[in-house]
C-alpha cells in the first residue's frame, strides 16, 4: 500500500476492482464502511462476480476475467477525452513533458522491438529523448507529437467505451457511469483510493493492470495524496515482510538486486547504479545505492568483508538469468534438476499450477524437508488419497522430513502489515511436542553444515565460513538481535561529513535512521528501509500509543512504518507546487516558508524548498511515469493482451496468444487449450471463512465452510442440465475436479465479442488434509504461466468445462 | 483508583458491585449473600495476557491471548482464549470469521508435534528426533553443494551458484525470522528462493 488500512476513511471514491475486500479483508474493509459513512463516499466494484464487496457497493459492473487492461485504458481515454485531468498535478508531478525517442511506437498490439523467438523485446526505443546537458528534454505545451501525453493519448484511442463493452463483456452505460463516478476525483479536493489484490496480480500481464490503475491514479491526482493511492490488500500476515527482507530469487534485502554474473565485482555492480538526476535539482534517492549495499554486505559478513575484498561481493551468488522464481524451479525439478527443497511454511502442492505437474516434479526430488505448524498435503504428496490424491506411493522414491514448527502464538518478532506497519508480537504459549521455532531450525542446520566444512573441507566454504553469526546464544538468536541487525548501527564512530569534529553516532549505536549509513564500511544495516525501527530509543516496532491528534489516520506512535516511519508514501504529491495541501482539510503536512511540517513524515527532505524539488524522490526525473521506460518487459504503456487461455481473440492483433513476453516453458505450450475444447471461462477466488489452506485444519471454520464447491450462473446450470447442489465434474486440459455445485444469479454470462462467455468460480480452500471434507484447488487445473515481469500464476483467468457428475467417487 | 487492576478484573468487579447495590437497595442482604457465593470469578481474570498480531492476513488485527501459566516468567502456558484488541488502531477489537475462531488453530489437532520421517517408496511418515534430523539435512545439503555448486562461470568469473537445492520461505513468519533464514540459504549459493508473494 502506499497509503495505510486506516487512511481509506479519507477517501470519497473506492474503487475494489482486482480484489474482494469485503470478503478476504473484512475487517480493514471497515474503513470503506467508515468513509461510505462519515464522508459520505462511494464504493465501486468491478468484478467476474457480484462478490461480498459489490453486495455493498454504490455501484457495480461486470468484467471478463483478464480484461482488466481495456477497462482501465477506456477509463483514462474517457477522462482525457472529458478534460478529468488533475492538471496541475499533472504538468508539475508526472513526466507528461518529458520526450520520447523517435524510434519508438506501438502497433498491433506490440511495442517496438518485439522478438518473436527470444520472447522478448529490444527496449532501446522505450526511452527518453535527453538533452546535451544530459537532462531528458521537457515541452511544457505538451503539445510535441513524441511528448509522453500526446503517446498516451494515441496509445489510449482506441480504447472506446464500444471497444471496452465488446471486449470486456461490461454494458456500455455501466463503464459511462463508472468513468463519471471515477473522473469527479479529478477535483483537487476528491480523492480515489484503488484497492486491489490477488485478483490483478494472477494474471500472465498481472503488474500491467496495476500500472493501469496507477496511471489512473496519476491523472486524477490521487497518489500521495489522504484516501488516495494504490493500495495492495496483501495476502499472509508477513508477505510485505518477506518480500521488504528480500526473500525472493532476485532480492537482496530493502529491495537492492542480486547481483548478475554480469557483475563480476562491486564496481561493475554498482556502476550501473549512479542513478545521475535526468531533471535538475532532483533526489534521485537511489544515488545512495552503494551505502545500503555496503552496510547491508557489512550486516552479512561482518569483520570479513572489507574494502580489499569487495565488502564480500564474491561470496554471494551471482544469477546467470533474471530470476529461478518457483515456477522455474519446478519445472527444473520435473526434468530432474533439481534434488533438495525445503518448504517453509508454504504448500505448493495446492498453491502452484498444474498439480499434475507438481506432483511429477515433487517426486523427482531426492531429499524433500518440510518445516510447518500443520500437517500439509506438500508434506504428504506421495501419500494415497483416492480422487483428491492418486499417487502410487511405492514408486515415490522421495525422502520426505517434516519438521514441526512453532506458531504466530509462539514466537516473537515482528510483522508488516499492508501499510508497512512493523508490528512487533510477543509469545503467550508453549509450542505443541517437540515444535522448535523457524530461527532455531535455520541455526541448526547452518551449524551442522558448518562443522561439516569445517572436518572435511569442500567446495567454495568461504561463504558459509564468513558469515556473520554474532549472537548470544549462536544456537538460537533472539529476535531482538536480530531486529537489531536489520535496524543497522555504526561499527566505527560516524563523525559529520561537514564538521569532522562533531560526532553523529557513536560506535557500537543503533543508527536512528538510513540517512545515517555510509558506503565506507563504518556502519551495518541489514535492510535500509527498516533503519529507525530499533533505535538507542528501544523497539519502536513494538509501540502502542494509538492516538492520532490529527484524526487523519496517521498513527505516528503506533509501531513503525516503512521508511522512515511514513505513513503514506509520496505525500509531498498531497500538496500543490508551492506547498500547500490541495485539500486544507485533509492536511499531511505542508510547508510553512521554512521547512515541512505535519502529522506524517514529509517524503522528501524537510527542508526541500518547494518548486525545487520533485515529489517523486526514488525517480531520477523527481516525477512519476505515465511512460515507464524499460522497467517492465511488456511495454511502458499497458496494452491489452488476452489470458493465455482465452475465450475470444486479441482484437489489436488476432495472432497474439496470452502476454507475447510471458515465458512458457517448452512442455507446457501443449497443455494450454482453445475454446473450441474448453469455451468456459474459470477465476478463482477465496472466502472470507477460510484463509488459504490453513483454516481447513481448524474445526469452526471447517464448519462454516464444510466442502469444496464451484460456482455457476443460473443459465450455464440450465443449459449443461446442472441442479442446484448438484455434483459436476470440471476438467481443463491438465486435470479435473469434482465439486457441488452452487448455482447463483452473483454470476452472470457476458457477451464478448458477440459470444456468450460463462464464468465459473473456484474457491482456493480445500485439499485432504485437516478438519474440513476433503476436496481439490483451483490449482489442478490452472495453466502453468506466469506474469511477464514477475511469474505470478495465471489463476484468474483460464479455460475449463463441465458437466453433471454421478454422487458417487469418480 | 489506585488499585492495580487489570482491564477484565475491572469489569468483573464492577458487575459485581452493581448487582450487590441493587439487591441490597431492595433489601436482599441475605439474597446478595447467597448470590456472591455461587457467582464464580470470571475466568479470564486469572489469565496472562499477550499481545500479539493475527497470523492469517495482512490487515493484521491487534489481537489479546489469554494464557493459563505465564511463559515470560518460564511457566509453561496453555492458550485458552483469543479476542481482537480493542487498543488496535485497524482493527478495534473486531476479528473476522477468521480471526474469531484463531485459538481453533494454534491447538489444531493436525499441529505437527515431532520431527518425522518418510523413507523412499514408504506409505507412512516415522517419528524421528531432531538430532537425526538435521544430520540428514547438513549430510544432503553438503553433498549436494559440494557436486554442483556452480563455482565459476565459463567465463571463469566467480558466480558460487547452487541451482540443485531450493528453498521456499514462509510469509507468515515475522522479519527475524524472515533474516536469519536468508543468511543461511544465501550463504549455501542457493537461487531458487522464494515465499509466497510469488504466488
Amino acid at each position: 500500500m502506499t497509503n495505510s488500512w486506516t487512511d481509506i476513511k479519507n477517501t470519497d471514491l473506492v474503487v475494489i476492482m482486482g480484489g474482494n475486500a469485503a470478503e478476504a479483508h473484512p475487517c480493514g474493509f471497515k474503513w470503506v464502511t467508515e468513509a461510505k459513512h462519515h464522508r459520505g463516499a462511494k464504493l465501486i466494484v468491478v468484478d467476474p462476480r457480484f462478490n461480498r464487496s459489490a453486495s455493498v457497493s454504490d455501484y457495480y459492473a461486470p468484467i471478463r476475467p483478464g480484461s482488466d487492461i481495456a477497462f482501465l485504458m477506456g477509463v483514462i481515454r474517457w477522462c482525457i477525452e472529458n478534460d478529468k485531468v488533475q492538471w496541475d498535478y499533472v504538468r508539475n508531478y508526472t513526466n507528461v513533458g518529458y520526450l520520447v525517442r523517435e524510434d519508438f511506437g506501438w502497433q498491433d498490439g506490440m511495442f517496438t522491438g518485439y522478438d518473436e523467438e527470444k520472447r522478448s523485446y529490444d527496449q532501446t526505443s522505450w526511452e527518453y529523448e535527453l538533452g546535451e546537458d544530459g537532462y531528458v528534454i521537457n515541452d511544457e505545451t505538451l503539445e510535441h507529437p513524441r511528448c509522453v501525453w500526446q503517446l498516451l493519448k494515441k496509445h489510449v484511442d482506441v480504447y472506446t467505451p464500444e471497444f471496452v463493452e465488446n471486449l470486456c463483456g461490461t454494458p456500455k452505460d455501466r463503464f459511462l457511469k463508472i468513468c463519471e463516478m471515477i473522473g469527479e476525483t479529478s477535483s483537487p479536493t476528491k480523492t480515489m483510493t484503488s484497492m486491489y489484490a490477488l485478483g490483478w496480480t494472477q494474471h500472465s500481464k498481472g503488474s500491467q493492470n496495476i500500472r493501469g490503475m496507477a496511471m489512473l491514479q496519476l491523472l486524477l491526482g490521487n497518489i500521495g495524496v489522504p484516501g488516495g493511492g494504490m493500495n495492495a490488500l496483501r495476502g499472509h500476515s508477513n508477505i510485505q515482510g518477506l518480500t521488504d527482507v528480500g526473500l525472493m530469487s532476485n532480492l537482496i534485502p530493502g529491495y537492492l538486486a542480486m547481483p548478475r554474473e554480469t557483475e563480476p565485482d562491486f564496481a561493475t555492480y554498482m556502476s550501473t547504479r549512479g542513478n545521475k538526476p535526468l531533471r535538475p535539482n532532483q533526489m534521485s534517492y537511489w544515488q545512495n545505492y552503494g551505502k545500503f549495499m555496503v552496510s547491508f554486505m557489512k550486516a552479512l559478513w561482518g569483520d570479513k568483508a572489507t574494502a580489499e575484498n569487495g565488502w564480500g561481493y564474491d561470496w554471494l551468488p551471482k544469477l546467470d538469468i533474471a530470476q529461478y522464481d518457483a515456477m522455474r524451479m519446478f519445472n527444473m525439478m520435473k526434468n530432474g534438476e533439481v534434488n533438495i527443497y525445503f518448504c517453509q511454511g508454504f504448500n505448493p502442492i495446492l498453491s502452484f499450477p498444474n498439480r499434475g505437474k507438481m506432483t511429477e516434479a515433487f517426486s523427482k526430488l531426492k531429499l524433500l524437508v518440510v518445516m510447518d505448524p500443520l500437517a500439509t498435503e506438500t508434506a504428504a504428496f506421495w501419500e494415497n488419497h483416492g480422487i483428491y490424491n492418486d499417487v502410487d506411493s511405492a514408486s515415490i522414491q522421495t525422502e520426505v522430513l517434516e519438521l514441526p514448527t512453532t506458531c504466530f502464538a509462539e514466537d516473537e518478532g515482528a510483522t508488516v502489515n499492508s501499510g508497512r506497519w512493523l508490528q512487533w508480537h510477543w509469545a503467550g504459549a508453549t509450542p505443541p511436542g517437540e515444535a522448535k521455532t523457524d530461527v532455531w531450525i535455520m541455526s541448526q542446520i547452518y551449524h551442522r553444515i558448518k562443522a561439516l566444512y569445517e572436518a572435511e573441507g569442500g567446495k567454495a566454504p568461504e561463504p558459509i565460513m564468513n558469515l556473520s553469526w554474532d549472537y548470544a546464544d549462536p544456537e538460537e538468536p533472539t529476535a531482538a538481535e536480530l531486529a537489531m541487525e536489520l535496524n543497522g548501527r555504526a561499527l566505527t564512530t560516524l563523525y559529520d561529513a561537514t564538521d569532522p569534529t562533531k560526532v553523529v553516532l557513536e560506535a557500537g549505536k543503533q543508527v536512528s535512521g538510513f540517512g545515517q549509513l555510509r558506503d565506507d564500511g563504518s556502519t551495518m544495516g541489514a535492510c535500509w528501509i527498516y533503519a529507525g525501527c530499533f533505535t538507542e530509543d528501544g523497539n519502536m516496532m513494538a509501540r502502542r500509543d494509538n492516538s492520532d491528534p490529527s484524526g487523519m489516520g496517521v498513527f505516528q506512535q503506533w509501531s513503525f512504518a516503512w521508511p522512515a516511519n511514513r505513513r503514506v508514501l509520496y505525500n509531498r504529491a498531497s500538496c500543490d507546487p508551492d506547498g500547500k495541501p490541495w485539500d486544507p482539510s485533509r492536511v499531511l503536512i505542508e510547508w510553512n516558508g521554512e521547512k515541512w511540517v505535519g502529522p506524517d513524515i514529509p517524503d522528501i527532505a524537510v527542508t526541500a524548498k518547494p518548486r525545487e524539488v520533485g515529489p517523486f524522490i526514488m525517480n531520477p526525473e523527481g516525477t512519476s511515469r505515465f511512460f515507464s521506460r524499460k522497467l517492465m518487459r511488456d511495454g511502458p504503456f499497458p496494452t491489452h493482451m488476452e489470458p493465455f487461455e482465452s475465450p475470444v481473440a486479441n482484437p489489436l492483433n488476432p495472432e497474439m496468444r496470452g502476454n507475447p513476453v510471458a515465458r512458457v516453458f517448452p512442455d507446457d505450450l501443449a497443455t494450454m487449450a482453445t475454446s473450441d475444447e474448453f469455451p468456459l471461462v474459470a477465476t478463482s477466488y477465496r472466502l472470507t471463512e477460510h484463509f488459504h489452506y490453513w483454516t481447513k485444519h481448524n474445526y469452526v471454520n471447517a464448519v462454516n465452510q464444510p466442502e469444496f464447491f464451484v460456482e455457476i450462473s443460473e443459465e450455464l446450470a440450465a443449459e449443461k442440465g446442472i441442479k442446484k447442489g448438484g455434483r459436476v465434474r470440471v476438467w481443463s486440459k491438465r486435470g479435473q475436479v469434482w465439486a457441488k455445485a452452487v448455482v447463483t444469479k452473483r454470476i452472470r454470462p457476458l457477451i464478448c465479442d458477440g459470444k456468450t462467455v460463462h464464468v465459473v468460480g473456484i474457491p482456493i480452500h480445500w485439499g485432504f488434509k485437516g478438519a474440513a471434507r476433503k476436496g481439490f484447488g483451483p490449482n489442478t487445473l490452472g495453466p502453468f504461466v506466469g506474469d511477464a515481469n514477475i511469474e505470478t500464476p495465471e489463476f484468474k483467468a483460464f479455460l475449463v468445462n463441465i458437466e453433471p457428475a454421478s454422487e458417487g467417487l469418480a | 483508583m489506585n488499585i492495580d487492576l487489570s482491564r477484565r478484573s475491572f469489569i468483573r468487579l464492577s458487575g459485581a458491585g452493581v448487582a450487590a447495590t441493587s439487591l441490597a437497595a431492595m433489601g436482599f442482604q441475605q439474597a446478595e449473600a447467597a448470590e456472591a457465593a455461587h457467582v464464580r470469578d470470571f475466568k479470564l481474570a486469572t489469565m496472562t495476557e499477550t499481545r500479539n498480531i493475527c497470523t492469517y492476513c495482512s490487515v493484521a488485527c491487534g489481537i489479546i491471548m489469554y494464557s493459563k501459566g505465564d511463559l515470560a516468567a518460564g511457566e509453561k502456558a496453555d492458550l485458552i482464549h483469543i479476542e481482537g484488541d480493542a487498543d488496535h488502531p485497524t482493527n478495534k477489537g473486531t476479528l473476522c470469521p477468521k480471526g474469531a475462531a484463531l485459538k481453533d488453530y494454534v491447538k489444531a489437532e493436525t499441529r505437527l508435534t515431532h520431527p518425522r520421517l518418510r523413507k523412499p517408496g514408504s506409505d507412512r511418515f516415522e517419528q524421528i528426533t531432531w538430532d537425526e534430523a538435521f544430520d540428514k539435512i547438513a549430510r544432503a545439503v553438503k553433498d549436494d553443494r559440494d557436486a554442483n555448486l556452480i563455482e565459476k562461470n565459463a567465463d571463469g568469473l566467480t558466480v558460487n551458484r547452487l541451482t540443485t537445492t531450493g528453498y521456499l520461505a514462509a510469509s507468515a513468519t515475522t522479519n527475524e525470522t524472515a533474516w536469519a533464514t536468508w543468511k543461511v540459504v544465501r550463504s549455501l549459493g542457493i537461487v531458487g528462493f522464494d515465499n509466497q508473494a510469488r504466488v
